[in-house]
């Protein structure tokens, strides 16, 4: 994907900053072996936002701690290419990945309430953090958490820095895991979920400062959500996954604007969307539920599900290009491609 | 059960009246501290017609959830009344109680019994109601489960075998089976995807125009709510701050917190960015609520009298005197609105 000429992004001049082939995560389980990452390609561009989107079980989690190696020990990772910025993650050894763990590539976690320690001062937590790292002085370490819970938006950040996680809301809470992030400024961060738990009120006030901190920083972030709102706003590029698969990649516009997987369709149709779908009107849910990932799946993974479903989705689609930068795993994908206002039929209805 | 659309005229009795319910929880206390009390729901009143939904929104901690179990009779009430039916709950044992009115929670996994079949689960009210021989029980729990989209072999299998749309079709199986007049719907999607989200707000939808429901809706997903309301009440801090039909509080909301928001609501347009809606930090601490207003140390225009005096709930015409219809009052509590 990354050699193609279209270049979106002005930072052209060196190669991206991840850039993933055919990841593949198995779990042994009790009935066999689940694929919980099935083959999946995609990279990141230095300073840019991409969304992986999906539904639970789609392996985006997966993708995501994959990317950390931070598996659970029983877990197979296999790809053709895990590269971070020239280091292989494949056969890295775990000594100087975990010197990049935190570094270079930092995580934000759903739940920040777990993600901290309950027993140790916020203070102490945020320095450690870069002490852990970096040869720095205390002092020096205290002055970066105490800029950076400021620039997060906490008020009285000093009195903060002495506070217990348990003394604070989750909205700071999550605004401290952002700042503990930063602490090494890392090129890449990955933020799994990061606003689910919060009120709407709070979760704009998050990301926009995730997006203005992304820009100061010139931080790439792989920001993992279900919420195709969230997506919408704040995504450079969006890769869409479905049972272990990324059935499309688009750029934010290019995605919103003309879908081409079914899939992708279905999930934009089925979200009530104000000033399109009509109130109280049936929405067009996507009927069935994800197939089981234990064993292989023949052909589409979306295929039991999918309206358009014909012979042919018994042979599995290859990930291919609909226009420019934008992919998609469906044999009619050229097909759908066109950019028909999709909520138009939903008042209709 | 054609009647699906009654108007809020005075002639319909209303289904549900809440009036100045409040709950105050007392916490800590001990040797040494004294008790702090929590006003969690603070004055509440609210008028459901039969036959509507009314949206119920607010953050997490506004007191929501708290409303929902007093009027399930999971808590009592530490002052005021429930009416339902027009009649009051005060003093009505639970298990009549049960018979007008069922929740359907969020969470359909921590909801079902894991020991039991999906039969007996659905069934359980008409068992404790002593309704019908078994013989009728097992027919209606059949009849149920076809009607909540699930198929026949469902009622063998155990809540571990179902995902969790299919749990949430089982929860609202077994809130239906009684025949209420109400049911109380919190967070009924939120722990469902999106693909599964359409198809149980679907079924709500149906159901309520098969069986004429009102829907007491809680949710925070304010496109859901949009969706789904005739009505809507947004709360903060124990309190009702607005209330209004959809059209009222979607199109012009006068409530500052109400405006922002529908302002945090993100909708899938590309290219908009995250809006800045400009309110502080989460908010204040409920056992020491803001004098004045609660909203004021949040409010964008807040001016020195929202510190002083609490504004009250009180009826709005629109500012551009433009009727939304029938019975469509709206009340809003803004010094400024």
């Amino acid at each position: 994907m990354s050699n193609l000429s279209t270049a979106e992004h002005s930072a052209a001049t060196s190669s991206p900053l991840l850039t993933v082939k055919q990841l593949r995560v198995d779990l042994p389980v009790a009935k066999g072996t689940l694929h919980a990452v099935r083959g999946i390609d995609f990279h990141v561009e230095r300073g840019e936002m991409l969304c992986l989107v999906g539904e639970s079980g789609c392996g985006k989690s997966m993708t995501s701690l994959a990317l950390m190696g931070l598996l659970p020990r029983k877990a197979q990772v296999n790809a053709d290419c895990l590269n971070f910025d020239g280091v292989d993650l494949l056969t890295v050894p775990e000594r100087e990945r975990s010197n990049l763990r935190g570094a270079r590539m930092a995580m934000i976690f759903q739940e920040p309430m777990t993600a901290l320690n309950p027993a140790y001062t916020l203070g102490n937590q945020l320095s450690e953090a870069l002490r852990r790292h970096q040869r720095v002085s205390r002092q020096a370490a205290h002055d970066r958490a105490l800029y950076l819970l400021k620039r997060v938006g906490i008020s009285a950040a000093e009195e903060r820095m002495r506070q217990y996680p348990h003394q604070l809301s989750g909205g700071l809470r999550q605004r401290v895991m952002i700042a503990m992030a930063l602490m090494c400024e890392p090129d890449l961060i990955i933020a799994d979920e990061p606003t689910t738990a919060l009120d709407v009120t709070i979760q704009a006030q998050i990301l926009h400062l995730l997006r203005d901190l992304q820009q100061e920083f010139g931080t790439a972030i792989i920001f993992i959500t279900h919420d195709l709102g969230v997506v919408a706003r704040i995504a450079d590029r969006v890769a869409v996954m479905y049972a272990g698969e990324v059935i499309e990649t688009a750029s934010a516009q290019a995605l919103f604007k003309a879908p081409s997987h079914p899939y992708t369709q279905g999930l934009l149709r089925c979200i009530p969307t104000p000033g399109k779908t009509l109130p109280g009107s049936r929405l067009q849910a996507i009927p069935g539920v994800v197939p089981s990932l234990v064993g292989k799946i023949e052909g589409c993974a979306f295929c039991n599900r999918c309206d358009q479903a014909d012979e042919r989705c018994r042979t599995t689609p290859p990930l291919q290009a609909v226009a420019g930068e934008h992919f998609s795993r469906c044999h009619f994908a050229h097909q759908l491609a066109s950019p028909a206002p999709l909520n138009d039929q939903e008042v209709t209805s | 059960m054609t009647n699906t659309t009654s108007p809020a005229n005075s002639m319909d009795p209303l289904a549900l009246e809440l009036c100045a319910l409040s709950k105050t929880f007392k916490l800590g206390g001990g040797m040494l501290h004294k008790p702090q009390t929590l006003k969690a729901v603070n004055e509440v009143s609210l008028r459901v017609p039969r036959g509507q939904v009314m949206g119920l929104v607010g953050e997490s901690g506004c007191g929501k959830s708290t409303l929902a179990k007093m009027l399930l009779g999971l808590t009592p009430p530490s002052s005021g009344d429930v009416l339902i039916n027009g009649k009051a709950i005060v003093n009505a044992n639970q298990k009549a109680l049960a018979r007008h009115i069922q929740p359907i929670f969020q969470d359909p996994y921590s909801s079902l019994n894991p020991r039991q079949r999906i039969a007996q689960i659905v069934g359980l009210p008409l068992r404790i109601h002593a309704l019908g021989t078994p013989r009728e029980q097992a027919a209606k729990v059949d009849q149920m489960l076809d009607l909540v989209g699930l198929p026949k072999r469902a009622a063998q299998q155990y809540p571990g075998q179902m995902s969790g749309g299919q749990r949430q079709r089982v929860a609202i199986a077994r809130a239906l089976i009684m025949r209420p007049d109400l049911v109380i719907c919190d967070e009924p999607t939120s722990a469902l995807d999106v693909s599964i989200q359409a198809q149980i707000l679907n079924l709500l939808l149906d159901l309520k125009d098969e069986f004429g429901l009102t829907y007491l809706f809680i949710s925070h997903d304010l496109a859901v709510v949009e969706h789904l309301a005739d009505r809507l009440a947004v709360m903060y801090l124990g309190q009702i701050v607005e209330e209004g039909t959809r059209e009222q509080i979607f199109t012009a909301p006068r409530h500052p917190y109400t405006q922002a928001l529908l302002a945090s609501a993100l909708t899938p347009e590309p290219g908009l960015g995250v809006p800045d809606i400009g309110l502080g930090a989460g908010q204040p601490d409920p056992t020491q609520p803001p004098s004045g207003c609660a909203f004021h140390p949040r409010c964008p225009i807040a001016q020195p009298q929202c510190s002083e005096q609490t504004p009250k709930l009180s009826a709005i015409t629109h500012a551009s005197g433009q009727a939304f219809g029938k019975g469509s009052q709206a009340r809003v509590a803004c010094h400024l609105a």
